[in-house]
């Protein structure tokens, strides 16, 4: 594995990159080059335009987050100066004059003023609830057909592990193409940043954890750290790489070349570990077969169903006694594998179970 | 009807009050005077204020270039976390309540002395120990670089002063549970003969609020600290992934305290603010159970808000949503609040002087904090805006624009009463205005750069953020000249400014009734109970220069009262 | 509120009361205070429940997500003990009882006695609790971290513990208390010859109360070595020829580095392996040996999640906190013996007692829960 800081454009010598550089900003930082292409804007200098506040819309859900984010601008930029404005009118207007210490009296209270004043802005919130949540929804739900990438966060650098075994310190994707990340964290907290993307997401050790977006952009954009790690916290920084094509991504990528694919990493694993008790062609043994169980909803001795994926299958090899599958119980028969096969362990042994799937599919 | 020699005694300056009755250091050092106690603890917050301050303006200052070498990454992580830990635990959490609170709280009840007073002695001396405990992370050499948070499992990795820090936090965490808990018990049982619980001023009612929060959330915070430290100490795996731990687990019960925290920073403060908009009005506060209700609402809903601070956390999508949801609903309260104070100064005799030009930059700068809090309580543009600048220039909106500035407005306010001594108010203005502008120009640009991307604890930066970043050092500088102002203005009133009157402003609640400074036991006479904000009971005496209550006045000179309007 | 009240009524006829020794400056009457001081140690009550109440959400949160974890651990837990704990602190909440009621009376030497009485069984509990928690280090049962089961029992090293055959963590956690002790001893004896009675009485009440912590030491051993003989499998029955906490000094001579080997070398191979494997290093018991060694209260230690560890932290962080609690509670305790010694308490002023009595039941309330959570899993 190779866990050099990212130099960014120092892998990629490719001409589409050096045409993504002459359109782009270069700018040279402590050695590390990040050009942003997102912050190529117009009309920045007029501050009620979503230009002025946000990067290029690089996803296809930063319209929306945008839309809203200048629909609350708005909403507020209303209440604020209503009440600044009412408030500063008052102390003129009201301003105690030489000698009268006491105002005429008025009144003090009343209830119709309070009510409306109350569910008025209920109503405007509820919208933005609504409308956020909406957007939120797109944000956290995956798309089907997206490209699965695996991230590895590590104090402080970045590792991105495609589909194929192949590896690249910075995140390279196709333009219109959705892409499912698969997040895991080797030490502390990290999150996932690309703020083109409007789309972030803390990755957390233990477990794993997901980002999906379509980019409909292509460029550069700089893809941080968010969430405080440590020292070089603020140097945890990598280049996302939007290409225009598959083509484009496959030639003009500096690749880590894998030796194996995460398949057959997969299938050593298995062979190792887990064929004493799990049989690949669909029979029972001690534990379930494993050709057919990816991404289904298994049975639980308890009667409940679980969907088998990342997770479900990172805490059956951790934790076996958690999820029993039903005909296997009471006790599980699987002997805890956690200080044994490592979360990247795991990752090859869930390729193997998704290529099983799929093959196993196929023959049907 | 008394005669004038008797107002002499009750209303004129003293000979013999609280702050001169007896001597020494011991007769400061062991006082269970509620009066003197807060005065130790906000000279206590006043250092606590400095200390973070300038770690505050190091940090701007490194943050001057985009490159800057001033501060090696480490010591930039330390700044950061120190003054956040130092300005969060040490200075706002206990500023309104433990020092304003402390001082006008009892006398607002027209009592003689909060009802547990060695427990507030003892809730002074654990923040001395939690504070000095906090800043044994530093003279211990090792720092502390966990951001304030201390969220696991970084806080359990790094070597730096943690335990120190975290067993600081406990201690003070004891020390605002005890304030907390003398409050509660004190307007429960002390309040004046017939002083109903409408016939309380409001800022009593928000320290009510806040004091549930501090005896209700406090302890949680506590627990979690002390199994952090028993992880990192032990390793118990309960936090830590290596042992099985769920780091996720410690956000939400750090922030199951510090979301409430929050509320405990700004409910004493829009307490203040209520008080000073209507005396400096002279007009009885608009919607008073409004406002009273919507305190205890904040408070009780700020229970349920915590997960907002987590959204991108990995926590259910489901759970998610309702803490979403539940985060809008505390809007409400707030903005309430801020519409009766409009209303308040509709057709008021407005003063602008030094304590409601901080009430009206309040409403100014927690106007803004609050509503780019709804840019963070929406879910779409929340993943955005999470852990970048945005945040924190919301926080420090609501925060230092909210709490500091109602401090220090309450504080302009009720020094006259502390000291006997009236201030500059021209130069109060000006420290005012300072603060104002500064405050505005060292926060607003971080919006810009927030919505842009640039993300928080970050020791270098992106070069296009250079220039909002200057413009944040020019203003924090500017602020810091603005307090340092304030604080000159009033040390200097305190020692030599001229004698003030009893009740300078005709303000109407309790404390009034005493003399400035007032005695040892609050009151010579026991009080006659007014409505707080009826200003009209409150009359003008021309041999004391001040407004008494009508009932001690001498009846031939008291022009009759104006009566209110009732609906 | 009700106070609002009293504070009206009695403030007209506050005079009848004698604005007494005991009632501070600030307030205006002894009900006054009385009540301010319930309405305090209630919310001072709350927060303790809330303190305690991080560990109940942890708690209920590893036993949703691993309940294996729960089932395997809970087995390591003495509920004889337990129980046995359970009622003494039951008992002591009846005598707590009995002296805020003598208290409230005005009987200050039957308030003494309950007192007295009460404090002998916090440290009786203290003391059990030192035999299960002592017990449980020798067999490695720690926090997650230090988890390492093996059911050997190290050699006692110290003389006592040699001389007594317990383990050495029990002597340790015995220190404190016999330097209290002899404390208490010679102080009495100081008092008396000086003359001050008073202070003679307290102090032999003190070396009273901690002699409670060495009852409960006694009886923790002899409750642990007749329940643990009890189960009736034939490793168990090991134990019951030797007392169980002689067995530290017994058998079981494979060093703990061998057994580490062991666990790893298990884990890596496949079930099967495992089983001979574990039938060859634990065969060698001088009973009958052979494949019962294991039961359902005794179980292999490689056939555990390694997160069983997870438990232990749980547990000795809430029992752990709780011990804090009943210490700080015995001392509290002690200083309301003092004043019963001293005739403070009338029928007008007993606030102390009342208080440290609501407390008390608290503390009491907080076992009442954590003994079927921690003990009773099934």
């Amino acid at each position: 594995m190779n866990w050099q800081l990212p130099l960014m454009l120092a892998q990629t010598d490719s001409s589409r990159l050096e045409e993504l550089r002459e359109r782009t900003e270069a700018i040279s930082m402590q050695g590390t080059t990040v050009p942003d292409s997102s912050l190529v804007r117009e009309g920045t200098s007029n501050p009620f335009a979503t230009e002025y506040w946000f990067p290029t819309q690089a996803s296809s859900f930063a319209g929306e987050v945008d839309f809203l984010y200048m629909a609350v601008f708005w909403i507020s930029l209303i209440f604020f100066v209503a009440i600044v404005g009412a408030m500063v009118y008052f102390c003129v207007k009201y301003r105690r004059k030489d000698g009268v210490i006491a105002p005429e009296p008025s009144s003090s209270h009343n209830t119709a003023i309070e009510i409306l004043w109350s569910v008025l802005p209920s109503i405007i919130l509820v919208w933005i609830f609504y409308v956020g949540a909406e957007t939120w929804f797109e944000m956290r739900i995956p798309k089907e057909n997206a490209e699965e990438i695996q991230v590895t966060a590590k104090q402080f650098g970045w590792l991105f592990t495609y589909e194929d075994g192949d590896q690249t310190n910075e995140l390279h994707l196709v333009r219109d193409k959705p892409v499912r990340l698969i997040m895991q964290s080797e030490d502390v907290l990290h999150s996932f940043f690309v703020a083109a993307f409007r789309q972030k997401m803390d990755i957390v050790p233990g477990r794993y954890t997901y980002a999906y977006f379509e980019p409909i952009k292509d460029g550069v954009y700089r893809l941080s750290c968010n969430e405080y790690c440590g020292t070089g916290h603020s140097k945890m920084k990598t280049a996302c790489i939007v290409h225009v094509s598959e083509e484009d991504r496959k030639n003009n990528t500096k690749w880590i070349e894998a030796e194996k694919t995460p398949f057959e990493n997969g299938q050593r694993i298995y062979q190792i570990h887990c064929s004493g008790c799990h049989k690949v062609n669909g029979e029972a043994a001690t534990g379930p077969a494993l050709n057919l169980i990816w991404g289904e909803n298994e049975k639980m001795i308890d009667g409940t169903t679980e969907l088998v994926d990342e997770d479900y299958v990172l805490s059956s090899i951790w934790y076996p006694e958690k999820h029993i599958v039903e005909g296997y119980g009471p006790v599980s028969k699987m002997n805890s594998f956690k200080g044994i096969l490592d979360q990247k362990d795991v990752d090859y042994v869930i390729a193997y179970l998704k290529e099983l799937k799929n093959t196993s599919g196929d023959a049907k | 009807m008394v005669d004038a020699s008797t107002r002499q005694k009750l209303f004129g300056t003293p000979e013999t009050n609280f702050l001169n009755c007896t001597k020494g250091w011991k007769s400061w050092a062991f006082t269970l005077d509620h009066k003197r106690i807060g005065i130790m603890y906000l000279i206590g917050v006043t250092i606590a204020l400095f200390l973070a301050g300038v770690f505050a303006l190091v940090l701007r200052s490194h943050l001057f270039t985009f490159d800057s070498k001033m501060l090696t990454d480490d010591m930039y992580n330390q700044m950061f976390t120190l003054h956040g830990a130092v300005m969060v635990f040490s200075f706002i959490i206990p500023s309104i309540p433990a020092a304003l609170g402390n001082i006008v709280l009892p006398m607002m009840l027209g009592a003689k002395d909060v009802a547990f007073p060695r427990m507030n002695l003892a809730s002074f001396y654990l923040w001395i120990i939690g504070t000095g405990c906090l800043l044994a992370a530093i003279l211990s050499g090792k720092g502390l670089d966990t951001g304030w948070t201390f969220y696991t499992p970084y806080s359990i990795d790094t070597n730096t002063g943690v335990i120190y820090a975290t067993f600081g936090a406990f201690i003070l965490g004891f020390s605002s549970i005890f304030t907390g808990l003398n409050f509660l018990v004190t307007v429960n049982t002390m309040r004046a003969k017939n002083q109903g619980w409408f016939k309380l001023p409001l800022f009593v009612w928000s320290l009510y609020a806040t004091a549930i929060i501090q005896v209700l959330a406090t302890p949680v915070l506590g627990i979690t600290l002390l199994m952090l430290i028993a992880e990192k100490t032990l390793h118990i795996g309960i936090f830590d992934p290596k042992y099985g731990g769920d780091p996720v687990l410690f956000q939400h019960f750090f922030w199951f305290y510090s979301h409430p925290a929050v509320y405990i920073m700004i409910l004493p403060a829009m307490g203040v603010i209520s008080e000073l908009i209507s005396v400096y009005s002279q007009k009885r506060i608009f919607g008073y159970s409004f406002i009273a209700f919507s305190s205890v609402a904040i408070a009780l809903l700020g229970f349920l808000v915590w997960g907002h601070h987590m959204f991108t956390s990995g926590q259910s999508l489901v759970v998610t949503l309702i803490f979403s949801a539940i985060t809008f609903t505390v809007a409400i309260p707030s903005a309430v609040k801020v519409f009766n104070w409009l209303a308040t100064l509709y057709k008021g005799s407005i003063l602008l002087n030094t304590p409601m030009c901080y009430a009206l930059s309040f409403i100014f700068l927690f106007g803004i904090g609050g509503l780019t809090g709804l840019f963070l309580g929406a879910l779409s543009t929340d993943i955005h805006l999470h852990d970048t600048y945005f945040v924190v220039a919301h926080f420090h909106f609501v925060m230092v624009g909210g709490t500091l500035t109602a401090l220090l407005g309450g504080v302009f306010h009720w020094w006259p009463k502390i000291w006997g001594r009236m201030y500059n108010d021209f130069l109060g203005r000006v420290g005012c205005f300072l603060v104002f502008s500064g405050f505005n120009l060292t926060f607003f640009p971080q919006f810009v750069m927030g919505s842009r991307g640039m993300p928080r604890r970050y020791a270098s930066y992106d070069p296009e953020f250079q220039i909002f970043h200057q413009l944040s050092t020019v203003g924090a500088f500017v602020l810091g000249l603005g307090i340092l102002l304030s604080f000159v203005v009033l040390v200097y009133s305190a020692l030599r400014g001229p004698r003030c009157s009893s009740n300078p402003f005709r303000a109407a609640s309790l404390e009034w009734q005493s003399s400035s400074p007032p005695d040892f036991h609050n009151f010579i006479h026991t009080p006659v109970l007014t409505d707080p904000y009826d200003f009209e009971t409150q009359v003008y005496d021309e041999e004391l220069d001040t407004y008494i209550p009508r009932e001690f006045a001498n009846p031939d000179k008291v022009a009759p009262r104006k009566e209110p309007v009732h609906h | 509120m009700a106070v609002a009240d009293s504070h009206d009524t009695h403030d007209d006829h506050h005079d009848l009361h004698d604005h007494g020794e005991f009632i501070a400056h600030h307030f205006d009457s002894a009900e006054q205070q009385f009540d301010s001081g319930k309405l305090g140690i209630w919310l001072f009550l709350v927060t303790e429940i809330l303190f305690f109440s991080g560990l109940f959400v942890a708690y209920t949160l590893y036993r949703t997500n691993h309940p294996e974890v729960f089932e395997q651990a809970h087995v390591f837990l003495n509920k004889y003990l337990g129980g046995l704990n359970t009622i003494v602190l039951l008992f002591s909440s009846l005598t707590m009882a009995l002296g805020v009621r003598a208290a409230q009376l005005g009987r200050n030497k039957n308030c003494s006695i309950y007192i007295l009485i009460t404090m002998v069984c916090a440290t009786m509990f203290l003391g059990v609790k030192a035999v299960e928690y002592s017990h449980k280090w020798d067999m490695g049962i720690l926090v997650r971290s230090a988890f390492n089961l093996t059911y050997t029992h190290p050699t006692p090293t110290t003389e006592i513990g040699k001389a007594l055959h317990i383990s050495d963590y029990l002597v340790y956690l015995c220190v404190v208390p016999a330097l209290l002790l002899a404390g208490f001893i010679v102080a009495s004896v100081i008092s008396k010859l000086i003359n001050k009675g008073t202070l003679a009485k307290f102090m032999i009440a003190m070396a009273i109360t901690v002699s409670g912590y060495f009852l409960g030491v006694c009886v923790g051993i002899i409750f642990m070595n007749a329940t643990e003989g009890e189960t009736g499998s034939t490793h168990a029955s090991v134990i019951a020829e030797q007392p169980l906490m002689l067995l530290a000094s017994t058998q079981d001579d494979h060093a703990e580095g061998d057994h580490d080997d062991h666990d790893k070398a298990a884990a890596a191979s496949n079930h099967e392996g495992e089983h001979s494997d574990h039938e060859e290093h634990f065969g060698s018991h001088p009973a009958d040996g052979g494949e019962a060694s294991f039961d359902a209260h005794h179980p292999d230690p490689s056939t555990l999640s390694r997160d069983v560890g997870i438990f232990f932290s749980i547990y000795y962080c809430m029992t752990g906190l709780h011990a804090i609690h009943i210490i700080a509670g015995i001392i509290a305790l002690a200083w309301l013996y003092w004043r019963s010694l001293l005739g403070h308490w009338r029928t007008d002023y007993f606030g102390p007692v009342d208080y440290v009595g609501l407390y008390w039941h608290l503390v009491d309330l907080i076992w009442i829960y954590l003994f079927p959570l921690l003990y009773l899993i099934d």
